[in-house]
């Protein structure tokens, strides 16, 4: 791939995370939108986000490199779902249960 | 395009550097994995102790949303000047540039300490301390940890950046930048995970 590509795809991947991160960031300032819809597309944008940082700067994809990096970040995401989720969920319970 | 390793891929044209990555990049990814679920679990003990202010300040009186966007604004840029930094190791544009792009990196994430660093200092005035409730305790664990984090990432740059006074863009320099530029973006990637959920949740 030429320099210039490179260079744009770095570029789209900024352009792309501002347009990700301001308007939450505005949204949440201003107060315009009740708690869980804030909450829903702050969440949305964040995972959205989160993909843009890896395909266009750690240059992620799901096809065309070995299989054994996906599958370490895969599983890593599984572990945090499990671990993450599983955490809020049992604390969260409990809390409702005091 | 076929890649050897998660992240830039140098190209065969750098010989040995090229080969080295294969194994050294996919040995950072994994480290740099086991830190994602170390923040995961911080964010998530967060998310948990959420509303536990034990009577004392919350997140309405302690955040600067305003300090915090220009942050993130910050982190985000330096992301895409330490991929340009790269691109022109990859492509050998020259010693200079890859210098410049670095240097700028590291004066916005330097930019970026500071920045946090004067939010820690208003809140610890205002009494958010650590030991005030297990929100703040939850906070403090997270947030610095992060920060932590960049200030080690530009000590390692400022070593790269030694290195390449002293010996050179050699093939050292050459996997040491591209495991650095791993650390660098997936720091942003944390600290995207940061602002939504302690700050944006905690202010929303």
């Amino acid at each position: 791939m030429s320099v210039k590509k490179e260079r744009r795809s770095y570029l789209i991947g900024y352009v792309l995370a501002l347009i990700l991160t301001l308007p939450v960031l505005g949204l949440t300032a201003s107060g315009a939108l009740p708690r869980g819809t804030l909450l829903w597309v702050a969440g949305v944008a964040a995972v959205v986000q989160i993909a843009v940082h890896f395909r266009f700067f750690l240059h992620i994809r799901l096809k065309g490199q070995t299989r054994e990096d996906l599958h370490l970040i895969l599983f890593t995401t599984l572990i945090l779902a499990l671990m993450g989720g599983g955490t809020i969920w049992i604390m969260a319970d409990l809390a409702a249960r005091m | 395009m076929n890649t050897r390793h998660p992240g830039l891929n140098l190209g065969a044209h750098h010989g040995a550097a090229d080969d080295a990555a294969e194994v050294e990049i996919f040995g950072f990814w994994v480290f740099m994995m086991s830190d994602a679920v170390l923040f995961g679990l911080l964010m998530a003990t967060y998310v948990s102790f959420l509303g536990a202010t034990h009577g004392g300040p919350g997140p309405q009186t302690l955040f600067d949303l305003r300090s915090i966007t220009v942050q993130t604004v910050l982190l985000l840029t330096s992301s895409l000047t330490m991929g340009l930094a790269q691109l022109a190791m990859k492509h050998e544009e020259g010693t200079r540039r890859i210098v410049v792009w670095l240097l700028v990196s590291l004066g916005l994430g330097g930019a970026f300490l500071a920045l946090e660093m004067h939010d820690f200092l208003s809140m610890i005035d205002k009494g958010g301390v650590p030991q005030a409730s297990g929100f703040l305790s939850a906070y403090w664990a997270l947030v610095p940890l992060h920060g932590l984090h960049v200030a080690s990432a530009g000590l390692w740059m400022l070593a790269i950046l030694g290195q390449m006074a002293w010996y050179g863009v050699d093939d050292g320099v050459k996997t040491g930048l591209l495991r650095l530029g791993v650390l660098w973006h997936f720091l942003d990637v944390v600290w995207i995970g940061i602002f939504t959920i302690v700050f944006v949740g905690g202010l929303a």
